[in-house]
């Protein structure tokens, strides 16, 4: 057995003294590891924005604040809502990077989607978080000819998920096994465009700001609030 | 067994492997054994990860094992486990996003994973670090070739694919009940089994063994 009995100062210096050099070597792997971590989650957080942008080279956070949007100047705030704006060669602007959220079978799921300069066509989808069922509901990321669905995909007036085969502009059809999921995906993504259609800028007024090439603000993989919470009320 | 007189550096490594396999033949950490498996390279993971953890508290646990009072020992090998775990799921998450990604909470939940606090009272806290230090590698090994076992089993019949590479063409209809819940099930089920009848068999021949010698 480890050690004697012990009196009860020695009990709760024991443990005092555990804690003291645990939050130690807690606060010090943090910290070293933050940068790395960080980095990490921006390089996903680019790379999902560039597969759902054909022809994007870099891209710009993009904040609603006081009715309008706008490049986000400084890191954002906890209740801030952004988009990101994407750019391609000679600083043309390819289209917009939507952030969405809302509940699917499990848990909730994450995804990006672009839309067309205009905001008028989905042009590419990414899932960055779900834990739907692995071989049925991971189908919205995994099965190639749902995810392509999405690039080409008119909004107006709402995308229509379809059992079986939809020939029309607006329409998904669902993943045989995983009705659920992939009806999720398609609201989730009505709900972000009922969010942020209304406020897209003339696609004409959209140019990079002065900020150097390719940067992001580091709270960047923070995601400030997915609009998944609120779209419910998009009024 | 571990409880008896403590045998040399190797003969504490190699025990944990077969002979006394953490999942195997003493059924613990059956947890993230049937949750993280349903894929070979998840398996592996969970398990260095695991193994991590491991060797760094029963090292910790061994070097304090004079200084920590008995009455408070649970609690403090819980503090170091817990360290350990929230260290290594910062490093995970630095060198390998992807992999912290499909493990999700599995990794955070390593602090209650029994195999873990099991080694550092039976065995870390009653002996010397190097003996401490085999014990844990060995255990923390044996629990990473279950977990792969288990992924491999499961990948190859839900997933027809080994470490993510296909194995059998287009044809293949895969078996996905294996890489959901009940598979897991199945397949551990299936794999003590056989571990069981292969601990009965050695049994039955070291008695024959001991019968043959004791004849005249």
């Amino acid at each position: 057995m480890s050690g004697a009995r012990a009196g009860g100062a020695r009990l709760v210096a024991t443990l005092a003294l555990a804690g003291l050099a645990s939050g130690l070597a807690i606060v010090s792997a943090y910290r070293l590891t933050l940068p790395r971590i960080q980095a990490n989650q921006a390089a996903a957080l680019e790379r999902a924005v560039f597969e759902v942008l054909p022809g994007a080279l870099r891209m710009e956070r993009w904040l609603f604040r006081d009715g309008r949007l706008a490049p986000a100047t400084g890191p954002a705030g906890a209740l801030d809502e952004s988009l990101f704006a994407a750019f391609g060669e000679q600083d043309r602007f390819v289209g917009w990077a939507v952030p969405a959220a809302g509940a699917g079978f499990q848990d909730t799921i994450k995804l990006l989607y672009g839309l067309d300069p205009a905001g008028a066509r989905v042009v590419g989808l990414a899932v960055l978080e779900s834990r739907e069922t692995p071989g049925l509901g991971d189908k919205i990321f995994k099965d190639a000819d749902f995810v392509a669905e999405f690039s080409g995909l008119a909004v107006e007036p709402t995308i229509e998920l379809i059992q079986g085969h939809g020939e029309g502009a607006n329409q998904v059809d669902a993943i045989t096994g995983a009705t659920i999921s992939s009806r999720a995906v398609v609201r989730i993504v009505n709900a972000g465009n009922a969010l942020w259609r209304p406020r897209l800028p003339d696609p004409a007024t959209v140019a990079p700001s002065a900020t150097p090439a390719g940067t992001v603000p580091p709270d960047v993989e923070r995601g400030g609030p997915v609009p998944g919470g609120r779209v419910g009320d998009p009024g | 067994m571990s409880g008896g007189a403590p045998g040399g550096f190797g003969a504490e490594y190699v025990k944990g492997l077969v002979r006394e396999n953490p999942v195997f033949v003493q059924a613990l950490g059956l947890c993230p054994a049937l949750a993280v498996t349903n894929s070979a390279i998840n398996g592996l993971a969970m398990g260095v990860a695991a193994l991590a953890v491991l060797t760094g508290s029963s090292l910790m646990v061994s070097a304090l094992r004079r200084a920590i009072p008995a009455q408070v020992r649970i609690s403090t090998y819980i503090v170091i486990i817990a360290t350990f775990v929230t260290v290594a799921d910062f490093t995970l998450q630095a060198i390998a996003p992807d992999v912290h990604r499909e493990l999700g909470a599995f990794i955070a939940l390593i602090v209650v994973n029994c195999i873990i606090l099991g080694r550092a009272e039976a065995f870390a806290s009653r002996h010397p670090v190097p003996l401490a230090l085999a014990d844990a590698l060995g255990m923390g090994s044996g629990f990473t070739l279950a977990l792969v076992l288990i992924g491999a089993v499961r990948e190859v019949l839900g997933s027809g694919s080994i470490f993510g590479q296909p194995l059998f063409g287009a044809g293949f209809e895969p078996w996905v009940v294996m890489i959901l819940p009940p598979g897991g099930f199945l397949v551990v089920g299936a794999l003590l089994l056989l571990f069981a009848r292969f601990a009965e068999a050695r049994q039955r021949a070291a008695e024959r063994l001991a019968r043959g010698e004791g004849a005249p």
